[in-house]
C-alpha cells in the first residue's frame, strides 16, 4: 500500500518540478462537482471554460493556459483540500469553479492565505465575494435577479405572492430580496415557504402556496432542480387551476427546459442569461457550445464558466503575463466586456459582476422551448452590497 | 491437585494471551512506514491528514462492528457531532485545539452512551434502522439550528489557534502531524482494549451472545461500553477534520459518511484494528487517483473495484496477513 502511495507522491512531486521549469504554462485549477446531484453544474461550467479557450486560443500574453479539473463531489472539505493541493503542488495561478455556496466559502481561506484569485462561476449567495479580497465572481449575486423582478411584478398587477425557496444561503437571499422591495412598493408576501436542500419534494409546498390563493407563486431552486418543480406543479393540476408561477431563471434552466414540456409555456422569469439572448455573439456561443458538447444547450452556468475563463485570460493579458495573484486580482477589477449574456463589468470596489437583468417569457419557437427576453433592467449591481 | 490444575491452566491462558497480544514485526513496520511517509511526501500532507482522520473514523467503527458485531449505518452522527462541537467552541473563542478535542470527545461520548440503549435493541436490521435514524435526526437538527451551525452554508469563521505553539500551515504539515499522533495514541489505547479480557469478552459476544451470557459475560453492559467507546473515537475523528480544515458543514453528518466508513472497514477487513486503517488508505488513494484520471466517471471505476474486492472475499487482506503471519511465526495461529 505504502509503495503505491510513494509512487503517487513521487509523480506529484515530478509534476510540480515540471511546471516550475516550464515558465510558459499558466495553470488554472478548476474545482467543480462533476459527480453527485450537482454534476450538471460542473459539466456546464467546465464546458463553458473550455469553449472560451477553444474560440480564443489558449495562449495569452505568451502564456499557455492549462485547465486542471478536479471533482469535489459537492463536499466542502474536499473542495478545500483540492484548492490547497492545486496551489501548493500544481502552482495554479487562479482557482475557478465552485458549484455551491459552502464549497466557495470553504476555499476562501486558501485564496486569502495563498494570495491566489478565486473566481466563483456558479455559487450565488451575495456574501461570497466578501469572504476574501481574492474572490471575484462571474456568475451572479442572487439579489441581482430577484430585486429588479419585483418592479415588473408590481407594474403587472401582482400584489400578493407566496415565496417558495430552497432552504440554504441563496434561498434566503432570494426570499429576502423579493420580500423587501416588493413590500416597499405596496405588495404583500402572504407566506414564505422553505423546501429542504436534500431530496426535495415540492408538491406539498406548492399545494400550500396555492391554497393561500396569491396572485402568483414566486419560486427559487438551485440549478437542475427546476424540472422536479415543474413536474409536480403539473401533476397537481395547479397549472390548470389558474395558479401563476413566477421565479428566477433557475426554475426554467435552459439545460433542462426542453424536457419540462408545455407546463412551462408562458411562465415569466427573471435572470441574467437566456440561451435565446438576441446577439450575434450569443448565437455563435450557443452553436459552438452545442457542437462541442453533443448538442447540449448552454445555461447560466455555462455562460458563467465562459466568462470566468474570459476574466482570467483578460487579467493575464492586462498584467502582460505576470501571474502574481495580487496583481491578477487587481487586473480583474474594473474589467468590462461583451459576454454572450450582454455587457458585463467587474465592480472594482466589490469584485462582484455587474450585469443586465432580463425578464423573460417561456415560448415555443421552431419546435423548441426558449426563454424569450422581453424587458431589460440595465447593469444591475448587487443590491445587497449597494447599501453598505 | 485441582488447585494445581487451575494454576497451570491460568498460566497457559496468560501465556496464550501474552502471545496473542504481543506486537508482531509487521505492526512495527506499519507504523515506521506511516512515520516515514510523513517525511517522504511533504507535498501530500493534506491527503495524508484526511487519510489519518478517516482511518481513525474507520477504527472507531471496527471497534463496534469488528469486535462486538454491532452493525451501524449512522456512525456519522458521532463524527458530525464531534466536528460541530469542535467548530462551535472554536468559533466562540476557545481556540485551543486540545480543549476542542476534549469537548468534542465528551459530547460524542455522551451521545454514544445515550443512543446505545436505543441502538442495541433488537436484531441487525433494527440496529441499521435505528443508527441511520439517529444520524438523520442529527443532520436535520444541525440544518435547523442555522444560527449556531451556519445551516447548509457551513460553519464560518472558525480560527483554530496554534497547537502546542505550532500554527496550522497551508501545507498541512502541522495538521498531518497532529492527526497522525492522535491516531497513533488512540490506536494504542484501542489495541490495549481489544487485547484485554474485556476485548475477548466482546469477541465472545460477537460470535454467540447467548453462549456468552451463559458463561457469565454481562452482554448488554459490554455492548453499551464498546458502543460508547466507538462513538468517542468517531467524535475525535470529526473534531480533527473540523480543526484541520477549519470548516464544518452539514456534510459531516451526511449519510455518505456512514456508508463510506462502512466501505473502508469492509475493504480492509473487520476485526483486527488495522483493517480500518488500511481500508481508509486504499479507499482514499483509489479515490484520489481515479478522480484525477477521470473527474467525471471515477465513481464507475471505484464501484467496479469494490464489487471485485467483495466478490474476491471480504477478508482478503486479513487472509493475506494471516498467511504472512503463519509463514513468519510458525505455531502462532490466530
Amino acid at each position: 500500500m505504502r509503495n503505491r502511495f510513494g509512487l503517487l507522491g513521487a509523480a506529484m512531486l515530478g509534476l510540480g518540478v515540471a511546471s516550475a521549469s516550464a515558465q510558459e504554462v499558466a495553470r488554472v485549477g478548476v474545482i467543480l462537482p462533476m459527480t453527485g446531484p450537482f454534476a450538471s453544474t460542473g459539466k456546464q461550467v467546465v464546458a463553458g471554460m473550455r469553449l472560451y479557450l477553444a474560440q480564443h486560443g489558449d495562449v495569452v500574453a505568451g502564456r499557455r493556459i492549462e485547465l486542471l479539473l478536479k471533482d469535489d463531489g459537492g463536499v466542502p472539505d474536499v473542495t478545500k483540500r483540492l484548492a490547497q493541493e492545486l496551489v501548493i503542488n500544481d502552482h495554479v495561478v487562479a482557482l475557478g469553479g465552485f458549484g455551491l455556496t459552502p464549497l466557495a466559502l470553504a476555499a476562501s481561506s486558501v485564496a486569502t492565505q495563498a494570495k491566489v484569485p478565486e473566481i466563483v462561476m456558479a455559487a450565488a449567495t451575495s456574501s461570497i465575494t466578501e469572504a476574501s479580497p481574492y474572490i471575484s465572481r462571474t456568475s451572479q449575486a442572487l439579489p441581482q435577479t430577484v430585486a429588479p423582478f419585483t418592479d415588473w411584478c408590481i407594474a403587472n398587477g401582482i400584489r400578493s405572492v407566496v415565496t417558495i425557496v430552497t432552504d440554504y444561503g441563496p434561498g434566503y437571499d432570494a426570499e429576502k430580496w423579493f420580500k423587501e422591495p416588493f413590500e416597499k412598493q405596496g405588495g404583500k408576501v402572504v407566506a414564505a415557504l422553505r423546501v429542504p436542500v436534500a431530496n426535495p419534494d415540492f408538491a406539498p409546498f406548492l399545494q400550500r402556496a396555492a391554497d393561500a390563493k396569491p396572485d402568483a407563486i414566486f419560486i427559487f431552486v438551485p440549478a437542475g432542480v427546476g424540472a422536479v418543480v415543474m413536474k409536480q406543479f403539473a401533476e397537481r393540476g395547479l397549472d390548470k387551476a389558474g395558479v401563476r408561477l413566477i421565479g428566477t431563471g433557475d426554475v426554467v434552466d435552459d439545460d433542462l427546459l426542453n424536457n419540462m414540456g408545455d407546463v412551462t409555456l408562458g411562465m415569466i422569469t427573471s435572470q441574467h442569461y437566456s440561451a435565446a439572448h438576441d446577439s450575434d455573439l450569443n448565437r455563435r456561443f450557443v452553436a459552438d457550445f452545442g457542437k462541442a458538447n453533443e448538442g447540449m444547450r448552454p445555461n447560466f452556468m455555462g455562460v458563467s464558466g465562459y466568462d470566468g475563463m474570459a476574466l482570467i485570460a483578460r487579467a493575464i493579458a492586462r498584467t502582460g503575463g505576470d501571474t502574481d495573484g495580487t496583481k491578477l486580482i487587481e487586473a480583474m477589477k474594473g474589467q468590462s466586456w461583451e459576454s454572450p449574456r450582454g455587457p458585463v463589468l467587474i465592480d472594482p470596489a466589490t469584485r462582484e459582476i455587474v450585469q443586465n437583468d432580463y425578464i423573460r417569457r417561456t415560448e415555443r419557437r421552431d419546435g423548441q422551448l426558449w426563454n424569450i427576453e422581453f424587458a431589460t433592467i440595465p447593469m444591475v449591481r448587487d443590491p445587497a452590497k449597494a447599501g453598505k | 491437585m485441582t488447585t494445581q490444575r487451575i494454576a497451570t491452566l491460568r498460566l497457559q491462558a496468560v501465556g496464550l494471551h501474552d502471545r496473542l497480544s504481543a506486537w508482531h514485526w509487521s505492526e512495527y513496520l506499519f507504523w515506521v512506514l506511516v512515520a516515514a511517509s510523513y517525511f517522504l511526501f511533504p507535498s501530500r500532507h493534506l491527503l495524508m491528514n484526511e487519510i489519518a482522520i478517516l482511518a481513525l473514523f474507520s477504527l472507531s467503527l471496527d471497534l463496534i462492528l469488528g469486535y462486538a458485531g454491532v452493525i451501524s449505518l449512522g456512525h456519522a452522527a458521532f463524527f458530525g457531532l464531534g466536528a460541530y462541537t469542535a467548530g462551535i467552541i472554536t468559533k466562540f473563542g476557545v481556540t485551543d485545539p486540545l480543549i476542542g478535542l476534549g469537548c468534542a470527545t465528551l459530547a460524542a461520548t455522551a451521545l454514544g452512551l445515550a443512543t446505545s440503549f436505543l441502538a442495541l435493541r433488537g436484531s441487525d436490521l433494527t440496529r441499521l434502522m435505528v443508527t441511520l435514524g439517529v444520524a438523520l435526526v442529527l443532520y436535520e437538527i444541525a440544518n435547523r439550528l442555522g444560527w449556531l451551525t451556519g445551516g447548509a452554508d457551513g460553519l464560518q469563521g472558525m480560527d483554530v489557534g496554534p497547537i502546542l505553539g505550532f500554527d496550522f500551515d497551508i501545507f498541512g504539515a502541522v495538521a498531518n502531524a497532529y492527526s497522525l499522533i492522535v491516531l497513533f495514541v488512540l490506536f494504542l489505547i484501542a489495541r490495549r482494549v481489544v487485547h484485554s479480557p474485556f476485548g475477548w469478552s466482546l469477541r465472545a459476544i460477537r460470535d454467540n451472545p447467548l453462549r456468552a451470557a451463559a458463561i457469565g459475560v454481562p452482554v448488554r453492559g459490554r455492548l453499551v461500553a464498546v458502543y460508547t467507546l466507538g462513538a468517542a473515537y468517531a467524535g475525535v475523528a470529526g473534531a480533527l477534520l473540523a480543526q484541520t480544515t477549519q470548516f464544518a458543514s452539514l456534510d459531516v453528518l451526511a449519510f455518505h459518511r456512514s456508508a463510506d466508513v462502512l466501505l473502508m472497514v469492509t475493504i480492509g477487513g473487520v476485526g483486527y484494528l488495522y483493517g480500518g486503517l488500511i481500508g481508509a488508505l486504499v479507499f482514499k488513494i483509489m479515490q484520489d487517483t481515479l478522480s484525477n484520471l477521470t473527474p467525471q466517471y471515477w465513481e464507475f471505476w471505484i464501484g467496479l473495484v469494490l464489487v471485485v474486492l467483495v466478490l474476491g472475499g471480504r477478508d482478503w487482506l486479513e487472509r493475506l496477513a494471516a498467511l504472512v503471519a503463519r509463514r513468519t511465526r510458525p505455531g502462532a495461529g490466530r
